[in-house]
């Protein structure tokens, strides 16, 4: 049988030709894309893992009066560059809080210095000197080494010692700063597009102000710190580098986004809904507040999450009001100086020391759960919000 | 929404009641801020005070705010990674912070490095200033025109055929300011061709005077402040140069290697001694009159100041500082303790 002539036809097949290439093309650039965050996530997951393990070594310490004056002689000189400084120092101060540890010998498990742990992972560049590595071999074959889970990174704020170093300084900061980014931003936010949406007059004015926030959304974020530096430091005297100047200044950044969303969201309820609430008699309050409100409230939360998520990984205003700092331990009010998760990425990845490499990635790998975790409810809001009128 | 307007206000009075707790705060110098958030660290370790917070403003930054005035929401301690300048001490005079002491706490290598699998390289300065400088002198050696070497060997023959690259600091680092001083400056001031142009006219011609424009075509490649970038990127690039701090150096040891500079490899004896060039001292600054307001500042100073940090084989000196000759050391120490004022002729003196 012979095929149709309008399939045999030269024009007609060179069209289909640029059918399937065009499809091609797109799937392409998909495949691309996939391509990139594949190798992304590899490589992030790859060099971050190894972090969530940490070298202890098994010693015998000393409680002595010598370790009192001088806590590098907690252990035995041969070990002494395989504990972690953090760790020998604060016997001392253990020592001070237990008196019944004083005149004892003990043998526990210590944290390791961050080249060992380095060493013990076949990380190259471990600058292990090499009489230590043997002694590392010896300890290996004694059971007195082991890698252990690395509870520390959860519970620790940074350090300048790798080993010593965590996240939960950053993130017990990020958190102070996303409630306050959310305080300010949410209410104003949505106050501001029920305003424009439901009872500003269409005229000149509201139309450059809608011009305005459009374009706010789109401004270099950087820009907001230094809005923020002048007003909230240097005109109101809102501390430098806190968790209540961070949150502000987030706010600002966030705020165009959230109206954005929220005055699609109260867009997309049809009037019917308003009309029928007026022909009941209900005051433009009561219908704004009993109805249009509550039927865009899965929009408005979608928005407001998406803000939040673009605020949580936000560093480049941060930078400016002085949040990108070495600052250890966690803030106890909004006043005192803070820092944020993506703020301590930055810093670990411009450390000298080899072992913050692995650190980094371990950072990341957390910031990207927590953001992944925020779109996913956004989405699941998304999906409850699709209703059909 | 009335629930979170509600404790939105809760919190608000709440934090109004936890005052700020007084605490140390340093700026300045990204060179210096490794040691001195090491410092920081150990002093929130083993002492009762809290542990101070360091910012990395830069050394620029770091004196604008610390020169801001007196009140307690300056900082306390500001860190250079060069001497304050003369007008800083004058904006700092004129803002009331009267009484500054000034520490030296050691060296800071600048390294020029290449990839492990490179053949060696020796430079001059002068060598370094014609890879990189915008304008060069000509053939005859009577004009400027610009730049127009793209391989060691047209430089000088003794150097290899090898493309010449750069990664180095951008503008706004410190790094990279002292590189322009210690390779660019240091010779273009000694150069006819450059300051036969500055003394022809003053005004028009003021850059020749110490000339230290790097070329922007593509030969050196603004690499960011973030060394380690450097570092990955002359693991790729094999005829490459890179331009960075010396503990980068030192940390990777197993990817990359130093060039030297007149012969001499980047070493903390080599600096010491001052016959590595590439070299410049790490300050860092004392607000006197918050000496007594804020608590752990003394601690914090001495602590700085201590052979355990700053002095041979100390903790900053295993994570990449050089430590000054021991007289010296000991000349700092004493001026910390004393809190030494700081003179405006002082500064004058080169």
């Amino acid at each position: 049988m012979s095929q149709p002539e309008i399939f045999t036809d030269a024009r007609m097949r060179k069209r289909m030709r640029a059918d399937k290439r065009f499809k091609f093309y797109g799937f392409a650039a998909i495949a691309l894309a996939l391509a990139f965050l594949v190798f992304f996530f590899v490589d992030i997951i790859g060099k971050g893992l190894p972090a969530f393990q940490q070298a202890e070594i098994q010693v015998e310490v000393h409680y002595s009066d010598a370790t009192m004056n001088n806590y590098n002689n907690g252990v035995d000189r041969q070990y002494k560059s395989l504990v972690s400084k953090t760790w020998l120092r604060h016997i001392p101060n253990q020592m001070r809080d237990h008196p019944e540890l004083m005149g004892q010998n003990r043998v526990e498990w210590v944290l390791a210095e961050n080249r060992v742990d380095q060493f013990l992972k076949g990380h190259e560049g471990h600058r292990l000197k090499e009489k230590y590595q043997k002694l590392i071999n010896q300890m290996q074959e004694d059971g007195t080494v082991r890698l252990v889970f690395n509870s520390g990174f959860f519970t620790k704020g940074d350090s300048k010692l790798p080993e010593n170093a965590g996240i939960l300084a950053s993130a017990i900061g990020s958190i102070f700063v996303l409630l306050l980014t959310m305080l300010f931003a949410v209410p104003i936010g949505v106050m501001t597009a029920i305003y424009l949406e439901e009872f500003a007059p269409d005229n000149r004015l509201t139309q450059i102000i809608e011009v305005n926030i459009n374009n706010l959304a789109a401004i270099p974020s950087i820009l907001y710190g230094l809005l923020g530096l002048a007003i909230f430091i240097n005109f109101m005297g809102v501390p430098r580098s806190s968790a209540l100047v961070g949150g502000l200044t987030l706010a600002l950044m966030t705020l165009p986004v959230i109206i954005i969303a929220t005055r699609a969201a109260l867009r997309a309820v049809p009037d019917s809904i308003r009309e029928a609430a007026y022909g009941l008699g209900a005051s433009k309050l009561q219908v704004t507040w009993h109805h249009v409100l509550p039927l865009a409230m899965p929009g408005i939360l979608t928005g407001s999450i998406i803000g939040l998520a673009q605020a949580m990984g936000e560093t480049a205003p941060l930078l400016i009001v002085g949040m990108m700092a070495y600052i250890p331990e966690a803030p106890d009010s909004i006043f005192e100086a803070t820092t944020v998760l993506p703020a301590q990425i930055y810093t670990w990845s411009s450390e000298s020391l080899r072992a913050f490499e692995e650190r980094t990635a371990a950072g990341i790998m957390i910031l990207l759960a927590v953001l992944l975790t925020l779109n996913a409810v956004a989405v699941k809001f998304r999906n409850r919000s699709e209703n059909t009128w | 929404m009335k629930r979170i307007i509600l404790s939105a206000a809760a919190l608000l009075v709440a934090a109004n009641v936890a005052q700020a707790s007084e605490q140390i705060h340093i700026v300045g110098s990204s060179t210096v801020y490794p040691f001195s958030s090491y410092v920081a660290e150990e002093l929130g370790a083993t002492t009762k005070f809290k542990t101070p917070i360091v910012e990395s403003t830069g050394s620029g930054g770091g004196m604008k705010l610390f020169c801001a005035g007196n009140g307690m929401d300056t900082p306390d301690i500001t860190n250079a990674s060069r001497r304050m300048k003369d007008k800083e001490y004058a904006t700092c005079q004129k803002n009331g912070v009267k009484y500054i002491t000034e520490v030296v706490v050691g060296y800071d290598g600048i390294a020029l490095a290449q990839s492990k699998d490179a053949a060696p390289m020796n430079l001059t300065r002068k060598q370094i200033l014609l890879a990189v400088a915008a304008e060069v002198p000509n053939k005859e050696g009577t004009a400027l025109v610009a730049n127009p070497y793209h391989f060691w060997d047209e430089i000088d023959a003794s150097l290899p055929h090898r493309k010449i690259t750069f990664y180095g600091p951008p503008t706004s680092s410190g790094t990279r300011d002292a590189f322009e001083d210690l390779t660019m400056k240091a010779v273009a001031k000694h150069m006819d061709v450059y300051t036969n142009l500055y003394k022809a006219d003053k005004k028009a011609n003021k850059k020749y005077k110490k000339f230290h424009e790097i070329r922007q075509d593509g030969v050196y490649v603004p690499s960011g402040e973030n060394d380690n970038l450097i570092v990955q990127k002359l693991t790729k690039d094999t005829e490459a140069l890179g331009i960075f701090g010396y503990s980068y150096l030192a940390e990777n040891a197993d990817r990359i290697a130093a060039a030297t500079v007149a012969g001499i490899a980047p070493s903390p004896t080599a600096v010491q001694d001052g016959s590595y060039k590439l070299s410049r001292s790490l300050y860092f600054y004392i607000k006197k009159s918050h000496m007594d307001k804020v608590p752990g500042m003394k601690e914090y100073i001495n602590l700085f100041t201590s052979e355990q940090m700053i002095g041979d084989g100390g903790a900053c000196t295993e994570i990449g500082l050089i430590a000054l000759p021991e007289a010296m050391r000991a000349q700092y120490r004493a001026q910390a303790a004393n809190l030494t004022n700081m003179k405006p002729e002082d500064l004058k003196k080169k």
